[in-house]
């Protein structure tokens, strides 16, 4: 017999007989009601909680928050897609702007060393947010690709503040997940991290070192949400 | 889950069951919990041939012997008056392990209605007493140490501290770690005595530090434990069941 | 640990009061475990706060016990829907062949080095030592591990390896095995290690990872996780290797929310982790990353045997927090590595013993006080106390039988002793007899009794027993009334 047959096998003649499922109440993981408001407070103070930097800024002018904050933070070379909006807005936006536009559409295995040693940031789109934990919600795709989030010392999310939901269930439930899952689907929720040396946390252990989430209003900025 | 307990009405009558420890080692314990009882007009019934909970067999994993012993206790109650217990431990025991102790023997109803018809003697008074008391003690800074079982299997975290607030004289210190274990355990004490010596000793150090005169426990090991610790080192910080406690200060 | 000769360290649970004695009289490891259980245990609280934790507790069990109810089922719907995604199934009977397993891919892909994130089943199976023999080199990614690894240690905890060394020991380590400059600086010795752990990431010919829910709905893997190692392990190498206990799977995706916000909060006291990896194939057609091989090992291990018994059956419901182990006092004294397992604390007494078997792990079960705190954390509600105590019915030899070297500690002098207590217990007679004349020889009572009176005073016998003080108490009450 296979490993698989006995294993299998075993499990099915339990000794102690069948064991019957109970059925489940998820109610204590959904229902949170929140406003559109409470629910962006309630992201940008637990992102904030772990080190992710939040930009508010209005939808139609989104790229001049992004121009910004590349050169403050010394970015002189990002990664990003084509394809999606918000890649091929920003390519526009920073034709001349000084930054060197990196290329994803590539196979890694063509240009790895260049992404482990010589991107300073990784600008994506997200497909959503969580208000309850803070967390950013992104399938990665050909078009911007798994380690862009990851490799580079900087990941620059842009986040449509309409997208925030409220729980991780009712993201899954609402986007009927088990439909259909992608290669890879994340949550990320601030920048890499470590408490491994006597509980210290350090940051950008080895994936980013700093997380900012550009947060697009479609209307005006929300009361005291102030643009950098 | 746990279900709430539903109290009943104060009763006229309860049962006493005593505990090993506090028939050996700490009878006036057992005899201040029966005088607080019958200061507020309950009738305690003693029966006299009790003897042990059988704990200390069944955590050993001796189920045949504790069983044993259990059965000799489950006749003693014939009446259906509350089984009051001045020990969390013991009373645990009692009341969330004969159940299953029983559990498909002759014995399994009669298992389930003792076990529903135990309380814990602090639990008796707060919820079923609602006992009001007239401290009449010196004042004092006490430090609390409720039993894990208490605690945790009965869920009485509550009840003891609850009790030491109505003493209008007495201070409740606040030590760290008071959910700690004090590394008593019954037989871990023996099985693994560095381990327990280790955290009894914490235990002690938390209760000096946090400026009590003297402790106050609802559980004999406990007390046997970290007085014992206490008097080694040669300390003045002295234990009291809280029974004893309660009556000594009151009466 | 720093004053131990330099080399391989090594644990075994056969050890247990050595190695407990070696840790209490360590006031390093001491200072250094009660600091970080104090921190966490008071993150977990505070990150429960706002949350009706019984009912998510309860929903948490509830899910673990649907999951082990429809084990056998979910395994098949979980391979058939990962072969689906391009994602290769394996089958293991036991650590061994697990070992092999992952061996025979590397082999395949002519792989000499191995990238690895946490992974506890392949502490469990010892695949590195397995990978070494055969060549290949496996490194450890997740920093703890990393630590761990490089001073020749096992992890000292599930959750945080390195728990047991302090910043100075640390930097001791990074500077002897690694060659940087003796620093205290942590975002120094983080950012080195980054350096050095990204070439390994680059040069690694397969990723192994551990899994902690195995979704079998759709046939997702998903990964928990803060530093990212993780997700490099599984996006970087070409090849991707996770190993599971055939426990993890879940039946839904929806079943994961829960348990998520259960093991971060339960583990670390985060509201979330960093990252949560979700992992659905291999590379597909047009995507310019990831591994283009995703293999997953489901590795038995005795989990099989644990599960044909209704009690010891909820040890499974484990998803690998550490909260009972954060909440031990036993634990906190004397260190993850004194249990001498890959579990330790209290889910590794109750889980060792099935690996194992009780005569090697014969002193775990009784290394507890049954203080509670551990089933009191638990986030999937195992009743952890219960199980100590079963194992040690089968310890003596009276339990079901259903664990190995069952009956290992059974002693006709220690059974003898009980028998007679048992016999005292059932004769009211003579026990009361037996208290009294206790009492009446109190001056008799040793002052030395073991290892008891080592640290404290001996108990003595009062001199009156309760059941003599209650009869002289009615018999003076009668009086009373009747005098009336």
């Amino acid at each position: 017999m296979s490993a698989r047959e006995t294993i299998l096998k075993r499990l099915r003649e339990r000794a102690d007989g069948a064991l019957s499922a109970p059925e489940s109440d998820f109610s204590v993981v959904t229902g949170r009601g929140w406003s559109p408001q409470e629910r962006l407070a309630r992201f940008e103070h637990w992102i904030g909680s772990v080190h992710g930097e939040v930009i508010h800024v209005a939808e139609d002018d989104w790229t001049g928050a992004l121009t910004t904050l590349l050169v403050d933070k010394g970015v002189r070379r990002l990664a990003l897609g084509k394809r999606h909006p918000v890649a091929a807005e920003a390519r526009l936006a920073l034709a001349d702007a000084g930054v060197a536009l990196v290329d994803v559409d590539r196979d890694i295995e063509q240009w790895q060393r260049e992404q482990f040693e010589n991107v300073d940031a990784g600008l994506t789109s997200t497909r959503g947010a969580i208000a309850e934990t803070g967390s950013l919600w992104l399938w990665p795709t050909p078009d911007e690709p798994r380690l862009m989030s990851l490799v580079p010392p900087l990941h620059i999310a842009v986040l449509d503040a309409a997208t925030l939901e409220d729980t991780f269930f009712d993201v899954m439930e609402r986007h009927e997940w088990a439909d259909g899952m992608p290669t890879n689907a994340l949550l990320i929720s601030g920048p890499s991290k470590t408490a491994d040396i006597e509980q210290t946390l350090a940051y950008g252990v080895h994936g980013p070192r700093e997380l900012v989430v550009i947060v697009r209003h479609a209307t005006e900025l929300p009361e005291g949400a102030g643009r950098e | 889950m746990t279900a709430v307990k539903l109290y009943p009405p104060r009763p006229d009558k309860v049962y006493l069951f005593g505990t090993c420890l506090i028939d050996l080692l700490y009878p006036e314990a057992g005899m201040d919990a029966l005088r607080l009882l019958e200061r507020e007009g309950i009738e305690v019934l003693y029966p006299q041939d009790q003897t042990c909970c059988g704990q200390p067999a069944y955590t050993s994993g001796y189920q045949q012997e504790a069983r044993a012993v259990a059965a000799a206790q489950l006749d003693l109650f014939p009446e259906p008056w509350p089984i009051i217990v001045p020990s969390g431990s013991c009373g645990g025991m009692m009341r969330k392990h004969y159940p299953g102790l029983f559990a498909g023997t002759d014995l399994e109803a009669q298992a389930n209605d003792v076990a529903g018809r135990i309380f814990e003697l602090t639990e008796f008074l707060v919820h079923v007493c609602h006992l009001d008391l007239e401290d009449h003690g010196e004042p004092e800074r006490v430090a609390m140490h409720t039993s894990c079982s208490a605690r945790r299997e009965m869920g009485l975290a509550e009840t003891g501290p609850a009790l030491l607030a109505g003493l209008g004289q007495v201070e409740l210190v606040e030590q760290a770690r008071a959910s700690e274990c004090c590394g008593f355990g019954g037989t871990f004490a023996v099985r693994h005595p560095e381990i327990s010596a280790a955290m009894v000793e914490d235990k002690t150090q938390a209760i000096e530090a946090a400026g009590a005169q003297c402790f106050v426990t609802s559980d004999c090991g406990c007390m046997m434990n970290i007085g014992g610790r206490f008097e080694q080192q040669g300390k003045s910080i002295k234990g009291e069941h809280i029974a004893s406690y309660l009556w000594r200060r009151t009466s | 640990m720093s004053e131990q000769a330099p080399g391989v360290h090594t644990y075994h649970p056969r050890e247990f009061h050595r190695q407990a004695h070696e840790s209490l009289d360590n006031p390093q490891i001491r200072a250094n475990f009660r600091k970080a259980m104090d921190g966490l245990m008071a993150k977990r609280c505070d990150s429960f706060d706002d949350w009706d934790l019984e009912a998510l507790r309860e929903l948490g069990a509830n899910i673990r016990l649907r999951a082990l109810a429809r084990l056998p089922d979910l395994l098949e719907q979980l391979e058939a829907n990962c072969e689906a995604n391009g994602v290769r199934v394996h089958w293991a009977e036991d650590g061994d062949e697990a070992c092999r397993i992952v061996r025979e891919i590397c082999e395949s892909h002519g792989a000499t080095s191995v990238i690895k994130g946490k992974s506890m089943v392949t502490e469990e199976m010892h695949l590195n030592d397995h990978l070494e023999e055969a060549g290949i080199e496996a490194l450890e990614s997740d920093l703890g591990e990393y630590l761990v690894q490089l001073n020749q240690q096992t992890p000292s905890h599930i959750i945080m390896p390195a728990i047991h060394l302090n910043t100075d020991e640390i930097s001791q380590i990074m500077h002897d095995k690694t060659g940087i400059e003796r620093t205290r600086d942590v975002d120094a010795m983080t950012a080195a290690a980054r350096q050095q752990l990204r070439e390994r990431f680059m040069a690694a010919g397969v990723g192994v990872s551990g899994v902690n829910f195995a979704v079998a709905e759709t046939g997702t893997l998903c990964l928990v996780e803060n530093e990212g190692n993780g997700r490099m392990t599984t996006t970087v190498p070409p090849v991707h290797v996770a190993v599971t206990g055939i426990e993890k799977v879940v039946e839904h995706l929806r079943d994961v929310p829960p348990l998520y916000s259960l093991l971060t909060r339960s583990a670390t006291g985060q509201h979330v982790t960093t990252y949560f990896n979700m992992i659905g194939s291999p590379r597909k057609e047009g995507e310019h990353d990831g591994p283009k091989e995703v293999h997953l090992v489901l590795v038995d291990g005795g989990r099989s045997d644990i599960y044909q018994d209704d009690e010891l059956l909820d040890t499974l419901r484990c998803i690998r927090c550490g909260a009972c182990m954060n909440h031990c006092p036993v634990y906190t004294r004397v260190g993850g590595h004194t249990y001498g397992t890959t579990y330790p604390g209290p889910i590794g007494s109750i889980l060792s013993p099935h690996l194992m078997g009780l005569e090697e792990t014969r002193d775990l079960p009784t290394a507890s006080s049954l203080c509670g705190a551990c089933g009191e954390v638990c986030p999937v509600k195992i009743p952890i106390p219960d199980l100590l105590v079963r194992l040690r019915q089968e310890s003596v030899g009276e339990g079901r039988g259903n664990v190995a070297g069952a009956g290992v500690k059974r002693s006709r002098k220690e059974l003898a002793a009980w028998k007679g207590f048992q016999w005292l217990a059932t004769h009211p007679s003579a026990w009361r007899a037996g208290t009294s004349m206790a009492g009446k020889l109190r001056g008799l009572t040793p002052a030395k009794l073991g290892a008891w009176t080592r640290h404290r005073t001996a108990p003595k016998p009062a001199s009156t027993t309760l059941h003599a003080l209650v009869k002289q108490h009615q018999a003076a009450k009668t009086d009373k009334e009747e005098c009336r």
